[in-house]
């Protein structure tokens, strides 16, 4: 064998020996404790912060609006699916304020007829000719409509 | 996920209709675009080379490195989309360390190597021993000791060697014609097999990309033959570029063969997904598919090409209809790409809505980054073009 396909061949086996060498000392260790994946991990993203803390975290301050709206039509929806995600704003409510949503684009996005949507699943209104010159927070209470 | 989306009401305002949660933000965009048309231009160059080489066809000659070390180059850009689209670009190497045999993208990176290993550089380095032992010894300085290195410190040029150099040459092209043909049907396969998205999922997808790769890297080594040519000052060599254009002309035919039959058969199927892409086809995708694609990528190349193959103008006019027709082709197939990559994520799989996506200028994955990975194999073509200038290469009969 002429002398460059020799050095060509070691070329090879020193690549590919170099990568089952990086293969062995970058795989982390616990890869593979549970399944296909960094054990590690697991603890790791269960550490990482939750932006959407639920409604029971807002039932210590505002209970009267959370009773409220258990009552109304509104029960099923999360309150942070109208005020945005509320992690903030648990541990700093004065700093860190909530959106109020109160435009009437916004009750739209779910009320507005609309013929992909199950009539079922929620009330559908033609918004344009419910009381189109005023907010329907006026009328319509957002916790108990 | 997008901050602005923490709110509903900013996430609904791009949707049309009903669309589940997960399908409002586009998680590929612009970098997925690129990453098939790139790897499309490396199989499509990489085929073109092959034709003068495996199937001797002998006007393509002056192409014949050109072809290789721009099919090189973009390789080696191929996979910076994709990483760079990685919100974590640097675990990027995981998928070769712990390799998931049942994952399509894992097995990709495994088809890259080979192709680039195996089948690319084994290929130019054949080619090119010969030259880099002459110009180790010719050159001086930095450059003498990197020819020298490259040629792996061997100075073996006797006959008996060369000719063993040229049979292995041939056996790494023929091997890399399959490999080419992996490499990008692949791609296709990455998405056609997605059967959750109807616009995506048919066997026709790796097909479909293996020859709009094809017409796409055809058609830029054409343009790049030119575009040296006119730099160098050197007069070009028209059969050459007729025969050139005389393949883009009949795979571009192929191409619209296959992607319109693959249309034609969405169309008398009609299954429950027909409606909503023939909504997406008129609506969101009127503009990039039927205008972009199909019109000034395909039929006016097709016209103009189909043209040349009857009537032939003058010599100048005719690089330049050539020139200008590439480029078309170029932009078709990149929206091709556009179209599968994009267009699959516009609807939702309830098939009663749309989302909408609008490109950013800036950010990681805006316009400006996609130009920079587009605009970086060229750079390398240079580099490499100046490194192993072809035309100074001893010519050899194959
Ligand atoms: C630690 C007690 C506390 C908790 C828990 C709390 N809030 Fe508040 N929230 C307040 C106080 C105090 C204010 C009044 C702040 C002000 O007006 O400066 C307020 C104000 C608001 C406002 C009105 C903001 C404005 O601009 O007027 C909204 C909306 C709100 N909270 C929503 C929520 C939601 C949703 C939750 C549950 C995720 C929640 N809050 C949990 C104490 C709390
Ligand atoms: C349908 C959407 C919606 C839901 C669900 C919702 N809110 Fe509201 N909330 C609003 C709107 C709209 C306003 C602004 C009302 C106004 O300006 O009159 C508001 C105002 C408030 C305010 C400010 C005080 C006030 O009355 O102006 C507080 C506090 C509040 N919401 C807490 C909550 C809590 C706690 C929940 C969950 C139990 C909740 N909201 C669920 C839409 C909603
Ligand atoms: C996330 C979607 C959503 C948003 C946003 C929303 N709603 Fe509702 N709404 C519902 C659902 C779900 C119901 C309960 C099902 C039903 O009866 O329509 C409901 C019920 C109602 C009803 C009672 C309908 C009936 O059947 O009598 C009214 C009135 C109403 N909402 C008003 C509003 C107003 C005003 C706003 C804006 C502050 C608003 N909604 C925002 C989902 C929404
Ligand atoms: C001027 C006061 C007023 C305003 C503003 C107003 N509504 Fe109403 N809305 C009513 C009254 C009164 C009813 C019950 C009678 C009816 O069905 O029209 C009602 C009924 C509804 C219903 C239930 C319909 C049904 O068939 O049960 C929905 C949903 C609703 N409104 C949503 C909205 C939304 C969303 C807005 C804002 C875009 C809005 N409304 C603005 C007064 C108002």
């Amino acid at each position: 064998m002429p002398l460059h396909l020799k050095r060509l061949l070691l070329t090879g086996i020193v690549i590919i020996s170099l990568f089952l060498l990086l293969k062995h000392a970058l795989t982390p260790e616990s890869f593979g404790q549970y399944g296909h994946y960094r054990g590690n991990s697991m603890n790791e993203i269960a550490a990482l912060p939750i932006h959407f803390v639920g409604n029971n975290s807002c039932v210590s301050c505002h209970d009267t609006i959370v009773s409220m709206k258990s009552e109304g039509y509104h029960s099923d929806l999360s309150c942070e699916g109208c005020h945005g995600a509320g992690y903030k704003h648990v541990g700093d409510p004065k700093m860190e304020q909530l959106i109020k949503p109160d435009s009437r684009e916004f009750c739209a996005k779910c009320h507005d007829i609309n013929l992909a949507r199950p009539e079922k699943a929620v009330t559908q209104k033609e918004l344009k000719e419910h009381h189109s010159d005023q907010k329907c927070v006026k009328c319509h209470n957002p916790h108990q409509p | 996920m997008n901050p602005e989306f923490e709110h509903l009401y900013q996430a609904l305002s791009k949707v049309d209709g009903f669309i589940y949660p997960n399908e409002i933000e586009l998680s590929w965009s612009i970098l997925i675009v690129l990453y098939p048309f790139i790897t499309g231009l490396v199989a499509g160059a990489f085929i073109l080379a092959s034709l003068e080489r495996v199937f001797n066809v002998k006007s393509l000659k002056p192409t014949y490195v050109i072809a290789l070390l721009t099919s090189f180059a973009f390789l080696l850009v191929a996979t910076m989309p994709l990483i760079f689209h990685l919100g974590q670009p640097l675990r990027a190497w995981e998928i070769m360390m712990t390799p998931h045999l049942t994952s399509a993208m894992a097995i990709f990176g495994f088809v890259y190597l080979w192709y680039l290993m195996i089948v690319l550089l084994l290929e130019i380095w054949f080619d090119y021993r010969y030259d880099l032992v002459l110009w180790a010894r010719e050159s001086k300085g930095i450059k003498k000791w990197m020819y020298k290195a490259l040629a792996l410190g061997s100075d073996d040029i006797s006959p008996k060697s060369l000719k063993l150099d040229d049979k292995l040459g041939y056996i790494v092209t023929v091997i890399g014609i399959p490999s080419a043909f992996l490499l990008h049907g692949y791609v296709g396969f990455i998405f056609g097999s997605i059967k959750a998205n109807p616009w995506w999922s048919t066997v026709m997808m790796p097909i479909i990309f293996l020859f709009s790769a094809m017409v796409s890297g055809i058609a830029l080594v054409m343009v790049l033959y030119i575009v040296i040519n006119h730099l160098r000052k050197q007069k070009i060599d028209m059969l050459c570029l007729d025969t050139i254009a005389k393949y883009l002309f009949y795979i571009i035919i192929i191409d619209f063969t296959m992607e319109s039959l693959d249309q034609i058969h969405r169309i008398y199927e009609a299954e429950e997904s027909f409606e909503i892409i023939s909504l997406l086809i008129s609506g969101h995708l009127n503009f990039t598919l039927l205008i972009m694609q199909v019109g000034l990528g395909m039929f006016l190349p097709l016209a103009t090409l189909g043209i040349i193959q009857f009537y032939k103008p003058e010599e100048k006019l005719r690089k330049l209809i050539y020139f200008i027709t590439g480029i078309l082709v170029l932009i078709g197939i990149f929206f091709m790409r556009w179209n599968v990559v994009i267009g699959g994520q516009l609807f939702s799989k309830s098939f009663l809505g749309f989302t909408s996506f609008k490109l950013s200028l800036i950010g990681p994955e805006g316009f400006l980054m996609a130009s920079i990975w587009l605009v970086v194999p060229f750079f390398i073509l240079a580099f490499l073009l100046w490194l192993f200038p072809p035309w100074k290469k001893t010519p050899v009969e194959h």
